[in-house]
């Protein structure tokens, strides 16, 4: 048996132990917030926090998982106001939305670590998350609004 | 033209509207409907009132990303005069009552920018008799607007639910009559309004294909031939059905010639879950059959290609004399280009729910395109066209891919086999192996220029698979929506001008995405009229200018075929060079082009076209280090698009076009060896990352009263020729083939 927090939330898994943690929150808990993009770590659609920090989910085993607190972009923020979230409005960031989730995730746990990025911070940070729409100007653009740093 | 009509609730009206509403129907004639046939006149916009004021909007585009599903309903609703925090709106099912659906070609406001109106006014008008009758006033002095109507001699008011049932009870007005709002009244349109998803996207909510479930549902995932076309000799699924949460295997046949929508066959794996499924599919081992594209490779069919346009094509277009014209020239400049293949590459693989039972299916899709979905199943499954429903989610984006519904054609095959819903599930692998790919192109270009250094005669012979390939598989050549993307209508006045098309065959499935034949055209002229601009030695903006010539109206002079102009007739949307122009001038005037410094490493670069009825210009800026590592300061695109309906999305497909054009260039290439595809995956098929795009886009609209054009898709065209006439001045190195990628530049 698997236990995890999955937002808060403690979680019993008692299936593959392989299983990346992806596909439980997807397919096992219903909360689809985290996307598949690419099952292989390139593309950062399925980016959810693991103790604090930025994981791939597709590249997170449940086992790998174990004991740890899993925040998914539904466990973000309770009401949508986390910071980057704010600046995500603001900025009208999403098109189609799919990787946005990945996105808000990826730059929530860098203004932690960095809570006022260069753009050479935002580069190295956010490289792993495709947007094909093309979002990439804005994303920057909210990422510094939420830090509060000059565009 | 459209005919407005209050309509009864039927159908899946009955769902969405209560028995007291108003039901505002506007139609879009079909494009070749008899227009006296009421039959033909087929719903598209569907506008309720709820007797307790709420709005109800139909929107039946599919949202992938420009915020369409918002934008109409919020032009419906200015029309209107409601209260746009009391609309609701609500994605249609595919029905063909609506006209078409496609959301494809950058043509949903053009086509119902109109019918929103109308729909809007004519409930308006109902609305403001209603009130007029029940004060015994002049309806001229009743006005809607903040969901109320007011008389405006005495500040009366009675808001849009109380006036719902004897606004029913009102004539619809005839359309003629139909007073439209100045647009100095609205209040959404024109304004950055926020789209209706965003805030829900922000926080992980709405629902895209992939995140469709329904109860008792099974997932798929299907092993196809890795050559297009081949079949299954035999299969061993013993390890398979050992996988934990594997349930069964599935063979689906393969398609029928021509391929179409249907699905390309295979044997699927049936799970529990998709992870289980995915690795069931690892242990499959499948027998191929590979067919007649198994001696399939880019490396042998680039060298078919360009030996196609070294030698005379079916003549597309032809005016003057050509070959008297290089005769007599200066100076004769020749090169060859050529794009690749490409994959869509949408964040959101394809993916599908569909559940079959009692001989109907319903299914809920990420689809641009519902309607190719009920026809696609219906045919596949031998049943009625009305017992296919398709619900529409969001789509994680689309860029042409998801209008062909393949994969929502598998889920239906194997809901049908294993009795339960099925949601077929494509990995990224899947999607880029096996996707209806942008196709590879080579163009020959030849100019004679006289002693001025301008063009006398302009020889552009092209060679690509056809997407009519996909739709008839003997077709070799072009259809006219191909060779009319940017190339028999390039508006250059230049006296002697032919286009030939050269043959070439498919070995894949080909299909148009985001800019289509725009893409491999716009970057073979551009590229070549920077070339000439160099070789008469002319500043690139002046020489672009005098190459289009005065303002006018061009209308192309095209052999054996008909000249497209996306669908739309050319007295509405005339080719414009005075637009084309002026987005050149402001372009120019914007990125400051007069005073660039190019060489060294820096250099700036232009391209202009006109596609999908809108008018484009980008200017790049670029710097090149030694290592060939480019680096893209600034670019500006100027967009000429007619009417715009909201300025921040219409910004945003203009930066996304950017990006896309930035992938072109640098990046994408699809390959094939042995029949099969080489990439697999975003660490092989790559797209532009966050460092690798421009550090700043700067787009300009230019303002414009003209109908509503293209947005989505004419950002595209011009941004690689423009990466590569910049790194020409930067570097004095011409790159004619793309990626850069393979040229050494990173």
């Amino acid at each position: 048996m698997i236990r995890l927090t999955v937002n808060g939330a403690s979680r019993e898994f008692d299936g593959e132990p392989d299983m990346p943690l992806l596909w439980y929150l997807r397919d096992i808990l219903d909360m689809t917030g985290t996307k598949y993009g690419c099952g292989l770590g390139q593309c950062g659609a399925c980016t959810v926090h693991v103790n604090g920090t930025a994981m791939r989910s597709c590249l997170t085993t449940m086992k790998a998982a174990a004991g740890k607190r899993v925040t998914t972009i539904e466990g973000l923020s309770p009401d949508g106001n986390h910071p980057v979230q704010k600046a995500w409005k603001e900025c009208n960031v999403p098109q189609c939305g799919y990787c946005q989730s990945g996105q808000i995730m990826q730059a929530a746990s860098l203004l932690k670590q960095k809570p006022k990025p260069s753009d050479s911070d935002i580069d190295t940070a956010m490289q792993g998350n495709i947007c094909r729409c093309g979002t990439y100007q804005r994303i920057r653009k909210a990422i510094k609004l939420a830090a509060g740093v000059e565009g | 033209m459209t005919r407005i009509e209050q309509v009864s609730r039927r159908g899946f009206l009955e769902s969405l509207f209560s028995a007291g509403a108003l039901v505002i129907g506007a139609s879009t004639e079909a494009l070749a409907a008899p227009d006296a046939d009421r039959a033909a006149w087929t719903p598209s916009v569907y506008l309720g009132l709820e007797s307790d004021g709420a709005v109800i909007v139909v929107a039946h585009r599919s949202e992938m990303g420009t915020g369409i599903r918002s934008v109409l309903p919020m032009l419906l609703a200015d029309e209107l005069g409601a209260d746009w925090s009391k609309v609701q709106v609500q994605q249609a099912i595919g029905d063909e009552k609506y006209g078409s659906q496609n959301t494809d070609g950058s043509c949903s406001i053009r086509d119902f920018y109109d019918a929103v109106r109308e729909a809007g006014a004519t409930a308006r008008t109902m609305l403001e008799g209603a009130a007029a009758a029940r004060w015994g006033a002049r309806a001229a002095d009743c006005k809607a607007a903040g969901h109320v109507v007011t008389h405006t001699p005495t500040g009366r008011k009675l808001g849009f639910g109380e006036l719902v049932a004897a606004a029913k009870q009102q004539p619809v007005p005839a359309k003629g009559s139909l007073k439209f709002r100045p647009e100095s009244e609205y209040r959404y349109i024109g304004k950055d309004t926020p789209t209706i998803d965003r805030d829900g996207l922000c926080m992980g909510k709405g629902t895209f294909g992939m995140d469709a479930k329904v109860p008792g549902m099974v997932y798929a995932s299907i092993e196809r031939s890795p050559v297009y076309g081949g079949t299954v000799r035999s299969h061993d699924d013993a390890g398979t059905l050992k996988v934990r949460g594997v349930q069964r295997t599935a063979v689906i046949p393969r398609f029928k010639e021509p391929q179409v929508f249907q699905q390309l066959g295979g044997v699927a794996v049936i799970a529990d879950n998709t992870w289980s499924a995915l690795q069931g599919r690892k242990k499959l081992k499948v027998d191929w059959d590979p067919g007649p594209n198994a001696g399939f490779g880019s490396d042998a069919y680039k060298l078919q290609l360009f030996d196609a346009v070294r030698k005379p094509g079916k003549v597309v277009r032809n005016v003057g004399d050509v070959d008297a014209a290089f005769a007599k020239s200066a100076q004769v400049i020749e090169a060859l280009y050529y794009v690749p293949m490409l994959a869509h590459a949408p964040m959101e693989p394809p993916a599908a729910v569909a559940e079959f039972k009692d001989g109907k299916v319903t299914a809920w899709a990420a689809t641009q395109n519902p309607q190719a979905v009920q026809d696609a199943v219906s045919s596949a499954l031998g049943i009625a066209k009305k017992d296919v429903v398709c619900h529409v989610t969001l789509l994680g984006g689309g860029f042409g891919r998801k209008s062909k519904p393949d994969y929502v054609v598998e889920a239906a095959l194997l809901s049908k086999q294993v009795g339960k819903p099925v949601k077929v599930v494509w990995s990224r692998e899947d999607d880029v192996r096996f996707d209806y790919f942008h196709a590879v192109a080579a163009m020959s270009m030849k100019a004679g220029l006289g002693a001025d250094g301008r063009p006398t005669a302009w020889l552009h012979r092209s060679a690509f698979p056809t997407i009519g390939s996909t739709f008839d598989s003997s077709a070799t050549h072009g259809q006219e929506f191909e060779m009319g993307m940017g190339w028999v209508d390039l508006p250059y006045d230049i006296p002697n001008h032919r286009a030939e098309n050269g043959a070439a065959k498919n070995h894949v499935r080909i299909g148009w995405m985001r800019a289509v034949a725009n893409i491999y055209h716009a970057f073979a002229i551009h590229s070549f009229v920077d070339e000439l601009a160099v070789a008469a030695k002319r500043d690139q903006v002046s020489y672009i200018l005098d190459l289009i010539g005065a303002s006018r109206n061009v209308v192309p002079k095209v052999e054996g075929m008909n000249y497209w102009n996306n669908t739309q007739p050319l007295d509405k949307f005339p080719i414009d060079t005075g637009r084309l122009r002026r987005v050149v001038e402001v372009a120019a005037e914007k990125s400051g082009w007069a005073n660039r410094k190019s060489g060294g490493g820096r250099g700036w670069g232009i391209a202009a076209h006109r596609s999908f009825l809108s008018y484009v210009a980008a200017v790049v800026e670029v710097e090149v280090d030694n290592k060939g590592r480019v680096t893209i300061p600034n670019m500006h695109i100027v967009a000429d698009a007619g009417k715009i309906m909201s300025p921040d999305r219409v910004h945003a497909q203009f930066e996304g076009a950017g990006v896309f054009g930035t992938s072109i260039a640098m990046l994408g290439e699809i390959t094939a060896a042995n029949g099969r595809i080489q990439q697999s995956n975003f660490h092989d098929y790559q797209v532009a990352r966050i460092h690798q795009v421009p550090k700043q886009t700067h787009v300009h609209v230019i303002p414009s009263t003209e109908r509503p054009a293209g947005v989505g898709e004419p950002g595209v065209p011009p941004i690689a020729p423009a990466i590569c006439n910049a790194i020409f001045a930067a570097t004095g190195k011409r790159y004619r083939e793309l990626p850069l990628k393979k040229q050494g530049l990173s």
